[in-house]
């Protein structure tokens, strides 16, 4: 495939999903179907072409390849503005993962979202996301980024708040929007602190120009840990996570596209483009905010008791663990496990998503509104009714899990060697590898206690155990197609090693060596995950089965009680379960102050500035106004204005007795005329 | 006696009273008359003209032309004096000013 091609695929597979933006929101209503084809037929479209740049990479097989063009956007002299693509490697495996995912969702949704009084701008929302997202993956410098970075968080917040005539998901899609404002005012210091030093937005330039030493030390920390922020922010990292499980809120399909496979890998795909610029500094706080947030959140998850809870915490900590990936260094690893996660998070919840629709239906048929479908004590022995989606989930469990032959195994073993590597050349980091080992236990137990609520043991509900249903072949497609994807063998193709993750993603996807003089290179990177990979392996087998373990006799065998477990813990179990207190707390210290400090600006503003500086101005004016009134009104007017009509009005009235309307007169003053004429001329 | 001046200065008299006339006279058919002796003061000066400046029988034709166009005059001016007769019912020219504001 020549570059040019290359480059019209990417432009295509950009603004496809815009057109069926454009098209479903203004005559989609009025479309057959609602105009759901015309969404599907444009993502399906992209999937197409990025399996074929993706296909045209495996067969180019060059580790090296990229193609960038740009041009200029804004030109103001010195202050130009380029918007531009860049494809590589990581670009394209990247937009096949968007494009997979998002056809995934559109194909899932048909039949979920079935009947929805919004059902053509649902679709239409989801091609926004779609092109705003792959707006993020080809941009080549931090302009667009920062661009499409917001459109993707409007596209967030028009998806959440779908069903906004709920409370709490309106709530919940400001919540997000405004979490992430917080982390993006970061990202875009960092963005002018590298504008202002630099010159450039350009990530190649940018890299050049720290390479040649024009920027570093203490203010390239700063903005690496800026645009870090960003990051946090859209990976929903610790202490920013608090949007996302509230995110949940929107429609499940949504869930799976956005805030579990692709824009909040967002965060994690800015860190590996930037990694590059990353100081040792600013590398240490990422793998710390990754690390802490993979065990943090994963902790959450083992008490929560809704579905999709679950899957959001989890979703949380997985992130963490690519940040923290990239933190240590190893942030191929990092994008690795971003591709493995989206396929076998998505399964997940996709999966989730069929339970509840089986749920809603059954609760449907028996008239009961009050039973809350997603929650997994209701649920129980699904695995007899729901097999296809019961496999799916327990496939996508075993590879988040880390369980050989499957993906997540793969890409987990990868950060943790990275992860365990750093740690050995840095034995004061030892904290890193212990959360991430411990998130992995956690992960393996709160996984399987998913798994074991919802599909083992007897039903909750009895009652409705009859009408729950396998779900139609639009919803289970993408879980048999996803499910499958996260067996390692897509991975690691041409070879057939489950326990190396040695495959075109290691051959074709290669670490750049990091700009920031001083910072270890890829090659030692490379070689220290090298030699920790088998003692890494060793442990992280061993962690998973004793998560798996515990769970199997928690909640399977019912050996180990959990409410025995639960009473002994109390505190800490209380403490899981209300999220460590955290929405609380940002209330409490967060936003009941900033209200507070707002209701004092306000009284400044409306009773003190306004009440006297302002209305004071306006009462001067209106003084002044008065004058002017008086001088006008009075003065000019009836002087000068109507002065000059009454002069007129004189004149005219007494020169009208001229006009005698007697012929004889106007002939004598023609012949006065005549005389006068005839005595100048004469002199 | 027999020189030009003579016959300009009789052709201004003619001239003067003929204006004289038309200014004061209030009788329309006197105005009229007026009007008649202005024309003869010209007949006067071109005769007059014709013979003493060498301009052959020029003069006398112009003054002919004058004469025929005087008594169209009259013919139409009576007319016009008959016409305000029937609707003012005087011939008093101060009286018809049915223009004047």
């Amino acid at each position: 495939m020549t570059g040019n091609m290359i480059m019209d695929y990417s432009l295509l597979i950009l603004f496809l999903p815009l057109a069926a933006f454009v098209i479903q929101i203004f005559i989609g209503k009025r479309l057959p179907r609602q105009g759901d084809w015309v969404a599907i037929g444009a993502v399906v479209t992209t999937l197409i072409l990025s399996i074929a740049m993706f296909t045209s990479m495996l067969i180019g097989h060059d580790p090296q390849f990229a193609q960038e063009a740009s041009f200029t956007w804004l030109n103001m002299g010195a202050f130009k503005i380029e918007m531009g693509f860049l494809v590589d490697n990581i670009t394209i495996t990247m937009l096949l993962v968007v494009a997979l995912i998002s056809s995934m969702t559109h194909i899932f949704s048909i039949k979920y979202m079935e009947g929805d009084i919004r059902y053509s701008r649902y679709f239409a929302y989801l091609g926004f996301f779609t092109f705003s997202m792959n707006g993020i993956v080809l941009a080549n410098n931090l302009v667009s980024m920062y661009m499409f970075w917001e459109l993707v968080g409007v596209s967030s917040y028009l998806l959440i708040g779908h069903w906004f005539e709920k409370d709490s998901a309106a709530d919940a899609a400001k919540k997000a929007f405004l979490t992430n404002r917080v982390g993006d005012i970061g990202f875009f210091i960092g963005i002018m602190l590298i504008f202002s030093t630099l010159g450039t937005f350009t990530f190649s330039e940018i890299f050049d120009s720290i390479a040649a030493g024009k920027m570093g030390g203490t203010l390239l920390t700063f903005a690496g840990v800026g645009l870090f922020l960003g990051a946090m922010g859209k990976s929903s990292q610790f202490p920013l996570h608090i949007w996302l499980p509230d995110a949940m809120e929107g429609p499940t399909p949504v869930s799976a596209l956005m805030h579990a496979a692709t824009m909040v890998a967002a965060g994690v795909y800015l860190c590996v483009r930037l990694f590059p610029l990353f100081t040792p500094d600013a590398l240490i706080v990422i793998a710390y905010v990754g690390g802490f947030t993979a065990f943090f959140a994963a902790t959450i998850a083992i008490t929560q008791n809704d579905i999709k809870k679950v899957l959001a915490y989890s979703t949380v900590s997985q992130l963490g663990y690519m940040i923290l990936a990239v933190g240590s260094g190893a942030y191929i690893a990092g994008f690795f496990h971003l591709v493995t996660h989206a396929m076998f998070k998505a399964c997940l919840f996709y999966g989730s998503g069929s339970v509840i629709h089986a749920m809603h239906h059954a609760l449907h048929k028996k008239h009961d509104h009050e039973t809350d479908p997603q929650d997994m004590r209701n649920m129980g022995g699904f695995k007899g009714k729901m097999p296809i989606t019961y496999w799916a989930m327990l496939i996508s469990t075993l590879a988040i899990s880390g369980v050989p032959l499957f993906s997540g195994f793969l890409s987990k073993d990868a950060i943790l060697a990275g992860t365990l590597s750093f740690a050995i050349h840095q034995p004061i980091h030892f904290l890193l590898p212990v959360f991430g080992f411990g998130a992995a236990v956690i992960t393996a137990f709160y996984m399987f206690r998913l798994i074991f609520m919802t599909f083992h043991g007897k039903p909750q509900m009895a009652e409705l155990y009859d009408d729950i249903h396998e779900s139609p072949r639009e919803m289970t497609f993408p879980l048999i197609l996803l499910s499958t994807l996260s067996v390692f063998i897509f991975y690691t193709l041409p070879y057939f090693n489950p326990f190396s993750d040695h495959g075109w993603y290691t051959e074709l996807i290669v670490a750049s060596d990091a700009a920031v003089p001083g910072n270890p290179t890829s090659h030692f990177i490379a070689e220290g995950i090298h030699h920790a990979h088998y003692p890494a392996m060793a442990i992280s087998l061993i962690v998973a089965a004793i998560g798996i373990f515990l769970s199997w006799s928690m909640y399977f065998k019912k050996k180990i009680s959990a409410d025995d477990w639960a009473k002994k813990l109390k505190p800490m179990y209380n403490l899981s379960l209300n999220k460590y207190f955290f929405d609380e707390n940002y209330n409490r210290f967060l936003y009941q102050p900033f209200l507070k400090l707002s209701s004092l600006v306000a009284y400044i503003d409306w009773d003190l500035y306004d009440k006297y500086f302002i209305n004071g101005f306006g009462r001067v004016t209106k003084v002044f106004s008065f004058f002017t009134g008086r001088m006008d009104y009075d003065g000019l007017d009836q002087t000068i204005i109507d002065g000059i009509g009454r002069s007129v009005r004189h004149t005219g009235g007494a020169l009208k007795f001229l006009q005698t309307g007697r012929l004889q007169n106007y002939l004598l003053f023609a012949l006065l005329g005549v005389v006068v004429i005839v005595l100048v001329q004469s002199f | 006696m027999d020189s030009l001046n003579t016959y300009l200065f009789i052709a201004a008299i003619l001239f003067s009273l003929g204006l004289f006339g038309v200014i004061t006279r209030r009788n329309g058919v006197a105005v009229l008359m007026g009007i008649e002796l202005i024309l003869n003061s010209a007949n006067l000066n071109f005769l007059a003209f014709a013979k003493f400046g060498g301009m052959n029988m020029s003069g006398h034709i112009f003054a002919l032309f004058v004469i025929i166009m005087a008594a169209v005059e009259a013919a139409v001016a009576l007319a016009i004096i008959i016409n305000i007769f029937k609707n003012f019912h005087t011939i008093n020219v101060d009286d018809v000013q049915g223009l004047r504001q």
